[in-house]
């Protein structure tokens, strides 16, 4: 059995006749950041469909601490401890900010568990705390964000995919953004982050690959993809 | 009667056709909000509700009107079965006609639900016949403002009427509780707004579906036994109507809204009522839709609506 938390083996994923994922493999473990960069259309965000299940691979494996989730639908693999702050945000525009973090706890029974992951998200964005009950729609787009990752951590889950969490935000932003993800990290969250943002990325993560064209063309600890010179050529904007 | 009284009487008409019409009105507006689909079957869950409890009545030998602790214990049981199997047989029809095309362009559902209403109309045509269908006052009926105040007046209000109205608010009140409170409430207004976003919540957005469908079908089947006992007649396309109304009622209120579809169901109710007594009966059909009409060319998404992309 494999040890590591999550793994995807030769993954096939298709939109339609597009083929978008073209064999991925990657495995990321218990504890670790690992960043999934690319350009836009590499496939970063069909990955992350693959792995919460909003999209079924068509060949391949994806397992959690061994356990296949291929082909279970959406609502079950995050009942296995899969939480997600998707691509978009994806807030709840009419409920209140508080009823989206009620929402991402969905799954859980355990009510005192629940307040104390409440407290937890408002101590990292207290922003959220202000604005409670105002509806989710008329958060500004950091707010949101804030808000797609509270809510993801409500569920407690054993993985967390964080899907271009910094995607239009101000550069003030971002850097709080990525400091709360290295904070929520050392408290012990394993985490899959996509970017395109590769710099912040590859400061943040333990380690990282690159996908183009739905394929992973590189992998490897995140300090030597910051040196390595076709990443800086391709993604970090360096001539 | 005075010209007052005429104004009173239309008043009470309007509101208690418009409680009955807004619960009609809830069932298309929550499947609206939640898969988008305009269920042109669901008003003849209203005549099953008609029917079913008729024969629920029937199956128990009542024949006149109940009295007393017979009246309360069977009208009570005979509610909410009714509600129950209108419920269960709404879900039903979308496991077998809708559900197999969730993924499909929007117009296959919707011909779908035509063709089921059709479906329905048949077998109750050929279940209950197709001439008008009497239902006798089980529900006894009392003059409410002459006998219980000695009032002298011309304005009728009677125990059947507010049945209508002691049946039709709690059951809105109750929804909007459970909508706005209740976590599979909160669940559904999610799964409205964003089914992909509740689905990697963990919320099993074809169980809110199957729930919504269950809940809309109960309050039609529960429009329909109020109006048996208040109008005591019917045929089997009575939902046609019924549905036509209520429908547009949801339109008017903002469709996927429910707050709006109650709003709708009372303002069309009002409406219907002084145009029948100011104008003519066979006026208000063509004014209810003038008005719809005015209202989708200034304000298209309805009273209360916000546009496609914020529903519920």
């Amino acid at each position: 059995m494999s040890s590591h938390m999550l793994e995807l083996q030769n993954v096939h994923s298709f939109y339609g006749h597009i083929h978008a994922l073209k064999g991925v493999s990657l495995h990321v473990d218990q504890g670790e950041i690992v960043t999934l960069i690319g350009s836009n259309g590499a496939g970063k965000s069909t990955t992350i469909r693959t792995i919460s299940g909003l999209l079924h691979p068509r060949r391949g494996t994806v397992t959690l601490e061994g356990q296949s989730i291929a082909g279970l639908p959406a609502h079950q693999v995050a009942g296995l401890g899969v939480g997600q702050a998707p691509e978009g945000r994806w807030i709840f525009p009419k409920l209140t900010v508080l009823e989206n973090l009620e929402m991402g706890a969905f799954s859980r029974k355990d009510t005192d568990g629940i307040a104390d992951d409440l407290e937890y998200a408002f101590s990292l964005f207290p922003r959220l705390k202000e604005r409670l009950n105002q509806q989710g729609g008329t958060l500004s787009g950091g707010e949101q964000q804030m808000l797609a990752i509270g809510r993801a951590l409500m569920a407690r889950p054993r993985l967390l995919l964080l899907d271009e969490p910094s995607m239009g935000l101000a550069p003030m932003l971002v850097e709080l953004i990525f400091d709360t993800v290295a904070s929520i990290n050392r408290q012990g969250m394993t985490i899959l982050l996509v970017e395109q943002n590769a710099l912040m990325a590859l400061q943040v993560a333990h380690r990282g690959y690159v996908l183009q064209t739905g394929e992973i063309v590189l992998g490897g600890d995140a300090k030597e993809l910051q040196t390595n010179e076709q990443v800086r050529k391709a993604y970090l904007g360096e001539e | 009667m005075s010209p007052t009284e005429v104004l009173i009487q239309q008043l009470l008409n309007g509101l208690t056709i418009g409680a009955y019409l807004a619960l009609i009105a809830l069932g298309y507006t929550m499947v609206y909000g939640i898969i988008e689909l305009i269920n042109f079957a669901h008003g003849d869950l209203f005549t099953f509700g008609f029917l079913i409890s008729l024969s629920l009545f029937r199956l128990y030998g009542a024949t006149g009107t109940l009295v007393g602790f017979e009246l309360v214990w069977l009208f009570t049981t005979v509610l909410l079965l009714t509600m129950l199997l209108t419920g269960i047989l709404n879900v039903v029809i979308d496991r077998i006609a809708y559900k197999p095309l969730r993924k499909a362009p929007r117009l296959a559902p919707l011909i779908t639900a035509v063709g089921m209403s059709f479906a329905l109309e048949n077998i109750f045509a050929n279940w209950y016949g197709s001439s008008q269908i009497n239902y006798p006052d089980f529900f006894p009926r009392i003059d409410i403002l002459r006998e219980w105040f000695q009032m002298d007046t011309y304005i009728l209000f009677t125990t059947q009427d507010l049945l209508l109205v002691g049946v039709t608010i709690p059951l809105m009140i109750g929804l909007r509780f459970f909508i706005q409170r209740t976590k599979l409430g909160k669940a559904m207004r999610a799964s409205a707004q964003n089914a992909n976003a509740a689905a990697i919540m963990g919320i099993n957005v074809e169980r809110v579906i199957m729930i919504t469908f269950f809940i809309g079908g109960a309050l039609a089947g529960a429009a329909g036994m109020i109006f048996g006992n208040f109008l005591h007649t019917g045929r089997y396309l009575m939902g046609f109507d019924a549905g036509l109304f209520a429908f547009t009622a949801a339109v008017f209120g903002g469709i996927g809204n429910i707050t709006g579809a109650m709003l709708g169901g009372l303002i069309i109710g009002l409406i219907k009522a002084f145009s029948d007594q100011y104008l003519a009966a066979q006026w208000t059909r063509a004014v209810i839709f003038a008005i719809l009409i005015l209202v989708l060319v200034f304000r298209p998404q309805g009273l209360l609506g916000q546009g496609e992309a914020e529903k519920a």
